[in-house]
């Protein structure tokens, strides 16, 4: 998804949009990153592959803490402080920031659901008879409804925004709208990921 | 055919594609919670059958949906497609070599597979269509 070098400047409203300012990445897809993800990736499937409750609990626990990190502090404090920002700041921040998301959380959630979902099996929660199935339950709901809302409606509006950042002349009242909408699905994300804390907390409690 | 302005493009209406293929993926994730439930022994088929059923229709649907959007922007739609299919399927990949490694076998293998297919196409789909949607329609040759 390489693109060329596009410039972008918005009025106050938001509406409408002149050159010059801001630098857009040259790719969507932030290309340095990928052999990091296929690092990691192939760090989880030699974990799988052995069963080493070591290396399976280090991926769930990295994965899981940097996925509910993130969103929690994305949907709770950056959130936020996005929606005061002016349009013109949100989009030079945005720009930046939505690249890596792109990349960084798809692979901490397929890190921690595999290497989660190991665990569980290891540990005997997966068994139905488990006096902690019901949690594990609970956790495949609290994904599931994560998953929806990511795939849905927070990449949807983040790639959008990334395409029309690379127009000649983005669409700010269009750009404001995609923002408002990832900000919103992220703070309902970071919500959810309280309810996430709550079931892993209680599991590794027993 | 005159070419809309970028309002125009970002305010004109679109067949239900995305609704359609995210009410797939809901359908398909409550049949995969339905069947991971119940691993490692062996999940009841019933429920998990009638929510792939019924994901794999609303994906038709959506397909018919997108071959009556009209004018689109069929590269971008295709770029964003083609780079979401290779991420998800390492994804699937990825689950659908757990349930083999975890000694998933027969008719609950192929449910199960059959739910990530589903899943794995909705997903490039769904994102495709949200980026394509907003793009200058290709020119009608």
């Amino acid at each position: 998804m390489a693109m060329a070098e596009t410039t972008v400047h918005v009025d106050s409203a938001g509406t409408s949009i002149a050159p010059p300012a801001t630098a857009v990445p040259s790719t969507i897809v932030p290309l340095p990153g990928i052999p990091v993800v296929v690092a990691v990736l192939g760090g989880l499937v030699v974990a799988i592959a052995t069963n080493k409750l070591w290396a399976l609990d280090f991926f769930h626990v990295m994965g899981g803490a940097l996925w509910t990190g993130i969103d929690l502090f994305v949907g709770l404090i950056i959130g936020p402080i996005l929606r005061r920002m002016s349009v013109q700041a949100r989009v030079e921040f945005s720009s930046r920031f939505m690249p890596k998301m792109l990349l960084l959380m798809p692979t901490l959630v397929i890190v921690t659901l595999a290497s989660g979902f190991q665990l569980a099996r290891q540990f005997g929660n997966l068994s139905s008879s488990a006096p902690l199935h019901p949690w594990i339950v609970a956790s495949f709901v609290v994904v599931g409804v994560l998953t929806l809302i990511a795939i849905g409606v927070l990449e949807p509006a983040n790639l959008a925004v990334l395409f029309e950042l690379r127009k000649p002349r983005p669409n700010g009242e269009l750009i404001g709208r995609l923002m408002r909408r990832f900000v919103m699905s992220a703070g309902i994300i970071g919500a959810a990921q309280v309810a996430t804390l709550v079931i892993m907390t209680k599991l590794a409690s027993g | 055919m005159s070419v809309p302005g970028e309002e125009q493009i970002s305010s004109r209406p679109v067949p239900p594609v995305h609704v359609l293929t995210v009410a797939s993926m809901a359908l398909v994730v409550a049949g995969g919670i339905v069947m991971a439930s119940h691993l490692p022994g062996r999940p009841p088929l019933g429920l998990p059958l009638v929510f792939l059923g019924a994901a794999g229709a609303m994906l038709v649907a959506s397909v018919l949906a997108l071959t009556r959007v009209g004018r689109f922007d069929w590269r971008t739609f295709r770029v964003v497609g083609g780079w979401a299919i290779l991420a998800y399927a390492v994804i699937a990949g990825m689950l659908e070599y757990v349930f083999v490694l975890d000694g998933t076998r027969g008719a609950v293998l192929i449910v199960l597979s059959l739910m990530l297919l589903v899943f794995a196409v909705d997903i490039p789909i769904v994102l495709a269509f949200s980026v394509a949607r907003f793009q200058q329609p290709e020119r009608l040759l």
